[in-house]
């Protein structure tokens, strides 16, 4: 640790319990809202989920067939990229694993893809093995626009970008490419524990 | 290889952490300063960019912030406007703390989006609500610095008069250059015989300031509920969601 900020003593505020908060995280009570556009509505009745690309067979489901599929209700630490982590949210979703359940698939990437054009690109083993969920409740209520409803991905070990808010499927790669942040100077990968914030981190 | 090679499109270049020494500090309001910094070699950046910077404690304790970019590309020196904020643990020390010649640890420039250059065009709509005026000013700075005469729009949202950062600069250049118009939207005071908006940012405003046919791109900064309704407002107005790009800033982040 070569610099030191003059006069810098830090307020150390709850530095939450150990082994929870990443390195350059500190925690926050509130939710904050990030995104890059307007935040999309689309009405249930024209709401859809697929799974496609590297696949002998593309899935879908309407809103009524996805919230029919068996849910789990998680409690999870999420981190943005912007800093902040917030501690034990809880979600209500799908697992991933059961939308891959009949998918046959040689992929090793996934890209989400989401209403008003985002997009994020994960290894396939990041959102399996009960590791990520497309989540429709928090907090025990249906989760909001402004966070991400209907739908959200919650892949809460990664930085929580690779969370893509009103997602509406899944395309699955033989090779990776870069989503929307990824394409703008974000990691490709973004786990928080080695602070994969940037390009290069 | 089939990583390497979209990584290879991408010109990777890491964002490494380096030091500025503070070259001259200005106060904008009681509450807002900024911080003009000498960093050498920085690589540039373009208006709306932000940088990430570091304070660590002689224990090795840090904290880091995002601040977002105020100088245009064009100046010689980068400068961020930092609010303080009472609850906050690094607005405080950069605010109050720093002095002329102290040293600053920061990385950048951050982010891709939100970021507007003369040949995007316009017209621009930049719509700000506190301190989220920063990097809209910063984009009004690269359009004055490279001549260009895109039409351009502000709607500032704050609390009060003493509440508006740059004032001076931005009263002179609305009187100064005829493609640039400002409105202040003054929330909680407004001086007698106060003759703009003395509300908050809502969907008849943003009618009124709108170009005609929704033409451009709109910029909205500030805190989450502002951002939210602005950007509503916008595609209510007629505006395509992919013409409005946000971002938002909060007490969060202090």
């Amino acid at each position: 640790m070569s610099f030191v900020s003059r006069g810098f003593r830090g307020k150390r505020r709850d530095e939450g319990p150990s082994g929870r908060v990443p390195p350059g995280q500190y925690l926050v009570d509130d939710f904050p809202v990030l995104s890059a556009g307007p935040t999309p509505r689309t009405p249930l009745d024209q709401w859809d989920f697929v799974v496609t690309g590297a696949v002998a067979e593309p899935r879908h489901w309407t809103w009524d067939a996805f919230r029919a599929l068996p849910s789990e209700t998680v409690t999870k630490d999420i981190h943005c990229v912007t800093k902040w982590s917030k501690l034990d949210t809880v979600w209500e979703g799908v697992s991933v694993d059961t939308l891959l359940e009949d998918v046959e698939s040689a992929a090793e990437y996934v890209v989400a893809f989401c209403d008003g054009g985002y997009t994020t690109n994960l290894p396939l083993e990041d959102v399996t093995d009960g590791q990520a969920w497309i989540a429709y409740g928090f907090d025990g209520e249906p989760l909001d626009p402004e966070h991400g409803g209907p739908a959200r991905l919650l892949v809460p070990h990664l930085y929580f970008w690779k969370s893509a808010k009103w997602v509406r499927g899944l395309r699955l790669l033989d090779e990776d490419e870069p989503g929307f942040w990824e394409s703008l100077g974000y990691h490709m990968y973004g786990d928080p524990w080695r602070e994969q914030r940037y390009w290069g981190d | 290889m089939a990583r390497a090679a979209v990584l290879g499109r991408l010109r990777l270049t890491p964002i490494v952490w380096q030091l500025g020494e503070v070259a001259e500090l200005v106060d904008e309001t009681a509450r807002v300063k900024t911080l003009v910094l000498e960093v050498r070699d920085w690589p540039g950046h373009r208006a709306g960019q932000h940088v990430d910077v570091r304070l660590t404690a002689e224990d090795g304790y840090q904290a880091q912030r995002s601040y977002s970019i105020a100088s245009a590309p064009e100046d010689e020196r980068l400068a961020i406007t930092v609010e303080r904020l009472d609850d906050g643990e690094v607005s405080p020390y950069l605010a109050q703390e720093l002095v002329i010649g102290d040293k600053l640890e920061l990385r950048g420039p951050i982010g891709g989006y939100f970021v507007w250059e003369v040949e995007q065009g316009g017209p621009l709509l930049l719509v700000g609500g506190g301190s989220g005026v920063v990097p809209l000013v910063a984009m009004l700075r690269h359009r004055s610095a490279s001549g260009a005469s895109v039409p351009a729009r502000l709607v500032y949202s704050a609390r009060s008069l003493d509440d508006v950062i740059y004032r001076g600069e931005l009263d002179r250049r609305a009187t100064s250059d005829d493609q640039f118009e400002l409105r202040y939207a003054l929330t909680r005071e407004q001086p007698a015989g106060w003759s703009g908006y003395a509300r908050r940012v809502d969907e008849a405003i943003l009618r009124e300031v709108a170009y005609p046919s929704c033409e451009g791109i709109a910029f909205v900064c500030g805190p989450t509920r502002f951002v939210e309704t602005v950007a509503d407002g916008l595609v209510g107005v007629g505006y395509a969601p992919e013409q409005v790009r946000t971002e938002r800033f909060g007490p969060t982040g202090g």
